[in-house]
């Protein structure tokens, strides 16, 4: 088992408006990044709570990448900024439960960012890679 | 409503050290309205726990269940299969909350995940500050409705104490000071008279220095 090579499983929430069209336009323009990231679409960054990147970590998640517009460009005004302040939140939650904060990022890149997009995920899959597996898999939610 | 704030994770982990069903147990009211202990931070602060056990061994299974009033025996009732089923209760309510469920399961380990903080208010998005000391006799109509019992750090009765920079309390210079709030406000509602009136050393009897307080409602018992 410790042979077989660690390939990590980055969720990437994407804004519609700007990370979304440049992970889509790196496709098309035929620019290499790793497959271990599964892309989430979301309308705005601004729409997604903590318990979203908490979730995601519980159901076996190795990284979370938050993905929205430049600061400034949000178009939704200031939604960017709101997921940059729960990313922050989170960060610090995740250290306290002992998991190392590296593993959530938030990052700016705009619609015709492709080739920045794909080295974030270049560089977030081998962060998470350096860090290991969360080892967090089937940590599913019991009701009460 | 009731402020409160969660504990920090690590604190939690000390409290439960030991036990292996938990259920994280939210309060519906003024918890979930300060957003310490609510639905959506019960779902959190499970999620958290859940990591903390994997990645520290700890052994924890942990239940979710949020309840509409914790300080209320007709609402606990329905967290009683929950509460049944678990080795220990956090709850996330208020200390009164803590405290029902408490009484209500003698048997079962009951524990506070927030730090209780006091009667306040939202200011504004992500603020809350406090207004009431829950002092047992209110003197508001004696101050143009802002209450220098809480608001005045050294909870001053017959003035301001001198001490004000600009409009700021001394104390802590990010609050406004209380007698400065109570002048402007009496000035304009045409009460700055009252301020003439001398008042005598507050009954602290009927506040928390009194011991336990109880209310009594013949009329309405049975």
């Amino acid at each position: 088992m410790n042979n077989i090579k660690f390939e990590p499983t980055v969720v990437a929430f994407c804004c519609h408006y700007c990370a979304y069209a440049a992970a889509d336009l790196a496709g098309s323009s035929r620019l290499q990044y790793p497959p271990n990231v599964r892309i989430i679409r979301t309308p705005c960054t601004g729409r997604l709570e903590i318990d979203y990147f908490m979730k995601a970590f519980e159901n076996g998640a190795d990284g979370v990448l938050v993905a929205g517009c430049e600061e400034g460009s949000c178009h939704f005004k200031e939604g960017n900024l709101l997921a940059k302040r729960r990313v922050t939140y989170t960060r610090n939650l995740l250290s306290e439960a002992g998991l190392e904060a590296e593993r959530l990022r938030m990052v700016n890149v705009s619609a015709a960012s492709a080739q920045k997009f794909a080295e974030i995920v270049w560089d977030m899959v081998e962060t998470v890679r350096k860090l290991g597996p969360a080892r967090l898999k089937n940590l599913t939610a019991k009701p009460g | 409503m009731i402020v409160a704030e969660r504990k920090s994770i690590p604190e939690l982990l000390e409290i439960l050290k030991g036990h292996h069903r938990i259920l994280v147990l939210g309060c519906g009211t003024c918890v979930t309205v300060c957003l310490a202990g609510g639905e959506r931070e019960v779902s959190i602060i499970a999620s958290a726990l859940r990591i903390a056990s994997r990645v520290q061994g700890l052994g924890f299974e942990i239940d979710e269940l949020v309840i509409e009033r914790q300080c209320d025996n007709i609402f606990i009732e329905q967290a009683a299969e929950a509460i049944r089923k678990c080795d220990a209760v956090l709850s996330l309510g208020c200390g009164a909350g803590v405290q029902a469920i408490a009484e209500r399961y003698p048997q079962k380990p009951v524990y506070a995940g927030l730090d209780t903080a006091f009667l306040g208010i939202l200011e504004e998005r992500g603020i809350w500050t406090e207004k009431c000391a829950a002092c047992g006799s209110c003197v508001l109509h004696k101050y143009g409705g802002i209450c220098p019992v809480t608001r005045c750090a050294k909870h001053l009765l017959n003035g301001p104490c001198g001490g004000s920079r600009e409009d700021r309390c001394e104390v802590r210079s990010d609050r406004p000071c209380a007698w400065q709030l109570i002048y402007t406000r009496l000035k304009g509602i045409g009460q700055l008279d009252k301020l003439k009136q001398i008042e005598p050393p507050k009954n602290w009897g009927s506040s928390l220095s009194g011991g336990p307080r109880v209310i009594v409602r013949e009329d309405h018992r049975i």
